[in-house]
This record gives structure tokens, sequence and C-alpha cells, in this order.
């Protein structure tokens, strides 16, 4: 058992650790800027102080205190807001934006992040300030982990089948196996895009997996990812270089065709397997009687 | 609320000039292929549009 004020420092040291941990876990999803990460980290130490304060606080009776936390709760989700309009404003300048709804998943991760650190800093404060410290200190650890662990999210390989796919002309339509990317009017372009172009074929394991691949916004987050990964063969003025991420509507499958620096064509089947899918992009028509039929 | 604007024929380049026609849109005219590469090639590059090939002798431009 601790006193009100070492049950504090206890819950604000771990919550502000948990902060940093899952700064240091999701490095590609943020941007290397240092700036950034100082910003995000003050937010998470105030989130934690806040959690850390909430039980001891009501203990001490003090409850205007508590009212003090609900206001400051809403302040947080104005870092959805933040996050959005940097992210938003850096797309305009990227070669291969992310696309609106990769940057929402963004931001709405960084918005939820505190709230989990505000969790674990008010589960330690409060467990100390009942039972022995290091009781606090476990359950504050192992809650850690857990959350990092479960909030961690799909990626496109848990949905789908990756698999290379091969890259060939029909006329002037670009093919990567049955699946339609674009025409190329160019010859020259032609021949480099057949050369040097990697296809990505993406086949949804189910019928959910088969709408979020025909989302949007996660084909975008995947041409970003592999993009920034890989490195693309593209400058402005060149828009036949873009890759694209293209459905056959008939399969649900989904292929992506790109112009990697890096010339490894099994990496880019890695990198598009290591894509997070976008919350925004589940759906799960299996969970409806109508889905199941229509499955058949 | 705000409005796309739909995709535009921004140029034509042909070998081919029976198969275009009509206003609105600069046409060029390539006396062989190779300069029909290369001009749709400068044009592509100056106005950041894609080229598309229709396979009748006609190449044209739109921004995507």
């Amino acid at each position: 058992m601790l006193a009100h004020r070492e049950a504090i420092a206890l819950g604000l040291a771990l919550g502000f650790l948990f902060r940093i941990y899952m700064l240091h876990i999701d490095y590609r999803q943020y941007p290397s800027y240092p700036h950034g990460v100082i910003a995000h980290l003050s937010l998470g130490f105030i989130a934690a102080f806040l959690g850390a304060v909430a039980i001891p606080a009501l203990l001490a009776k003090e409850y205007t205190a508590v009212t003090f936390l609900a206001l400051a709760a809403q302040q947080f989700r104005d870092i959805r807001d933040m996050e959005r309009k940097t992210l938003e404003k850096l797309d305009e300048s990227e070669l291969v934006p992310r696309g609106p709804d990769y940057i929402e998943g963004i931001a709405r991760v960084f918005e939820g992040r505190n709230y989990l650190v505000m969790l674990v800093a008010l589960v330690t404060s409060s467990l100390a300030t009942w039972l022995p410290a290091v009781v606090g200190f476990v359950a504050g650890v192992i809650l850690s982990f857990s959350l990092a662990h479960f909030r961690r999210g799909k990626m496109i390989k848990d949905i789908a089948v990756v698999r290379l796919g091969q890259v060939h002309f029909r006329g002037a339509n670009l093919f990567v196996e049955d699946i339609l990317i674009m025409n190329v009017g160019l010859i020259e372009s032609r021949n480099l895009m057949e050369r040097y172009g990697v296809g990505v074929v993406i086949e949804p394991k189910d019928d959910n997996a088969r709408t979020t691949l025909a989302n949007l916004g996660q084909r975008q987050a995947i041409a970003h990812e592999v993009a920034t990964l890989l490195g693309v063969r593209k400058d402005v003025a060149e828009p036949e270089f873009t890759p694209l991420c293209r459905l056959n509507t008939a399969t649900g499958r989904a292929a992506l065709f790109i112009l990697p620096v890096e010339p490894d064509k099994e990496l880019a089947v890695t990198a598009v397997g290591k894509v997070p899918v976008l919350e925004s992009a589940v759906r799960r028509p299996l969970r409806t009687l109508i889905g199941r039929r229509a499955s058949d | 609320m705000e409005f796309r604007r739909l995709k535009d024929i921004i140029a034509i380049v042909t070998t081919n000039p029976e198969t275009v026609g009509g206003g609105g849109v600069p046409i060029f005219y390539a006396a062989d292929v190779r300069e029909r590469e290369r001009i749709a090639l400068y044009l592509s590059r100056i106005l950041d549009a894609m080229v598309h090939d229709l396979e009748n002798g006609t190449y044209f431009l739109t921004h995507h």
C-alpha cells in the first residue's frame, strides 16, 4: 500500500512508459519528425497524470479534481484533429499519397492511445493505493503489454493470400495476371514497366476480406506503404509510374502494380502482407444472415 | 459541397487523322509512330498527363 502521492507517481511513470513503448512499436505509422514525437510524449504525460490522479483524488474527497478530469479528457479529442490536419498537409506533397482513409485511421489510433495510457495509469495507481505497490506495478505492466498486443490490429496477410503475379501487356493494357491495371500509351514506358515492374496478387480468404480489399482507401494504403518501403521509380509528371492497386470484380482478387527502386520482388510480397488492415475498411458481411447466404 | 471535375481529354496525338475530329481539344498530327511517341512524351511530361493508347493510331492525354 502506498500513500496517494507515491501511488500517483507510480501510475504516472507506468502510463508514460507505456506511451513511449507504443511510439516505439509503431514506427511505420509515424513519420519521423522529432517534434511530432515530443508533442505526443507530452500529451501522453498529461494523459498518464490524469489517469493516475483519478482514484486517489476521489479517495481524498477532492471531487473538484475529478470534474477537471472530465474536462481534460475532452481535450484529447483534439489530438485526432491535429494529427489528421498534419498528415493531410503532408499528403499533398507525397508522390504516392496515403489517402484520407489511412490518415483517418492513423489519427484515430493516436487519439485512442491516450485513453489507453489513462487506463494503465488509473489501474496502476488505484491498485497501488489499496494493495502492495508491487501488485500495482505488475498489473500495470501486464495490462500494458496485453493492450499493446490486442490493439495491434490485423495485417493484409491475415485476411488474404499474397503472392507474386506475372506482369504483362495485352496491346496497350497492363495486366497483372488477369487483372487490368491501366492503359499505357508510351512504348518506352511499357518496356520499362515490363522489365522492372512488380505485380503482387492479393487473394481474399473470405467474403469479409473481399469487401475490405474492395475499399479504395485500403488499396491506396497498400500502394502507399509498399512505395514507402521499397521506393518507387517515379517523379512528378510521370503519372504512368504511379503504383496502382486494382480489382478483378469477378474474383474479388486485387493486384498491385509498382515500379520499385528495390528490385527484390519477394520483398514486395512481404511488404504488401504487412500493410495494416484499415479500421474503416473492415466490413463483416459474413456476420449477417444475408451475407452468409450470398456467399454460398 | 465540393464537386469533382470530370476527366477531360486535354490533347490528342495521332498518325491516323481520319479517326479523330471535332473541336475543343488540340490535335497533333504526327508523320509516323516515332514522332507520335515523341510528341506524346513531351506533352505528357510538360502537362503532367497520362498518355493512353486507343490502338487505332491515336493517343490521347488526360489527367488522373
